[in-house]
């Protein structure tokens, strides 16, 4: 390493002007897209309880067969070198008065992750907002998947705190689900230094 | 570490040196406080899902995306600026295909955002949004006005710097950054917090543009280059 990467500041009350009012991706998949099509809500709180209502949520994910479209993902899937063509894999919302906003998209398959284990399900989520210096990263898992519990990224957070990531299903409508991102307080999200 | 379940590996990113970046509470900016963490992050090793993420290089860019004085019928009132420089990684690479994306408030420092109430005029031919790709060389060009310093609510008497912010995606997700640049010398440095909370005063200062001579250009625009750089990864990939 030669030089200091630049530091980080935040995004400000004001980032909906250059990259969300023309800019945001609510639909990571496409009608094309292979794959089991979900509708993620995503909810952002503050350390007294209070929705915040000028946060950003980026998405990053793989697609049904648990491939990034990226050419260092070298991963030959079913044959195909090639990720689904229906696929870039992004999204970016602002979350409205309520604090939260929604994506739709499709459940990505398993990653391979360290020491030849594959990871469960998961996606990619970095937030930024007023009051955040440097963007802060976690990963929404699917409650109820049977790999969560063999994934090596949910292994290295203590026990009690891995309910934090886990996206839970909405029993009401199928396909629906929740993920709440606490800043602080007793259900602080688990967030990861990458 | 970076074992793949198909024998690949993953050459590691590098982590960022300490005091290169901001901490996430930094009381003096008073919105940290409860929007900060207070429990230790957990360290993640990379894998596919920290080393790739969106690549915009086939992305449209239209012709005054980054030249934000030519976006409606007349011209901004304000200081025209040429912004320039190149984003390079840690090891000093360029990087090519970035989407960098910028806005910015007016030169009466007011910006085209319904949040935005304080009393300065907003200009019908000044949007403050742009956006562009790096080229081979990792160079980026915008044309733009100077934004104006604007007054806000963090403490008594509390004004921002001019500032004009960048968001700028790299070839990882984990390589993401969103900052903000600054002009030399200006005076409300000591007194901003957003500014002060990086505590390396080195890592601080490059967050400050500088006024370039080969860059400005006569008789239309003073110019200003701003290097940017991102988190780059070893040479060799770290075996299982």
């Amino acid at each position: 390493m030669d030089l200091v990467p630049t530091p980080s500041q935040t995004a400000g009350p004001y980032f909906h002007l250059g990259l969300t009012e023309t800019r945001s991706v609510k639909c990571i998949a496409d009608p094309q897209t292979k794959g089991e099509r979900i509708w993620l809500t995503c909810r952002v709180i503050d350390g007294h309880g209070a929705p915040v209502n000028d946060a950003m949520i980026e998405i990053w994910q793989a697609d049904a067969e648990g491939k990034y479209n990226h050419p260092d993902d070298a991963q030959d899937k079913a044959g195909e070198t090639t990720v689904d063509p229906a696929w870039f894999g992004f999204g970016r919302m602002p979350t409205a008065e309520d604090g939260s906003c929604e994506f739709e998209t499709i459940k990505p398959g398993r990653v391979p992750g360290s020491g030849k284990v594959l990871q469960a399900p998961h996606l990619n989520v970095a937030i930024f907002a007023r009051g955040v210096l440097k963007q802060l990263y976690t990963r929404a898992y699917f409650g109820g998947d049977p790999a969560n519990s063999e994934d090596p990224v949910i292994a290295l957070v203590p026990p009690p705190r891995r309910q934090t990531l886990i996206a839970q299903p909405d029993a009401l409508r199928p396909g629906h689900w929740s993920f709440d991102i606490h800043f602080q307080g007793e259900q602080e999200t688990v967030f990861f230094d990458v | 570490m970076g074992g793949l379940t198909n024998e690949r590996s993953i050459a590691q990113y590098h982590r960022m040196p300490p005091g290169s970046q901001p901490p996430s509470l930094y009381e003096p900016y008073r919105s940290t406080v409860r929007r900060s963490p207070t429990k230790p992050l957990i360290v993640l090793p990379h894998t596919l899902s920290e080393i790739t993420g969106p690549l915009y290089g086939h992305e449209k860019i239209g012709e005054t995306d980054n030249d934000l004085t030519r976006q409606h019928a007349g011209e901004p009132v304000g200081e025209r600026i040429v912004v320039t420089g190149r984003v390079l990684d840690d090891n000093g690479r360029p990087v090519p295909n970035a989407l960098i994306e910028v806005w910015q408030a007016n030169a009466t420092g007011r910006y085209r955002h319904h949040s935005d109430q304080h009393p300065a005029p907003l200009d019908l031919n000044f949007t403050g949004a742009g956006r562009t790709l790096t080229d081979e060389n990792g160079s980026y060009r915008f044309v733009t006005i100077k934004p104006g310093a604007y007054p806000w609510f963090n403490h008594y008497n509390a004004w921002r710097p001019a500032h004009i912010h960048f968001s700028v995606f790299g070839r990882a997700f984990l390589t993401r950054l969103v900052t903000q640049m600054y002009f030399p010398g200006d005076p409300l440095f000591a007194f901003d917090p957003v500014f002060q909370s990086i505590p390396d005063e080195k890592a601080r200062q490059r967050l400050i543009s500088v006024f370039d001579l080969e860059t400005t250009q006569p008789q239309w625009a003073l110019g200003f280059r701003f290097d940017i750089v991102l988190r780059g990864r070893d040479a060799t990939p770290f075996e299982a």
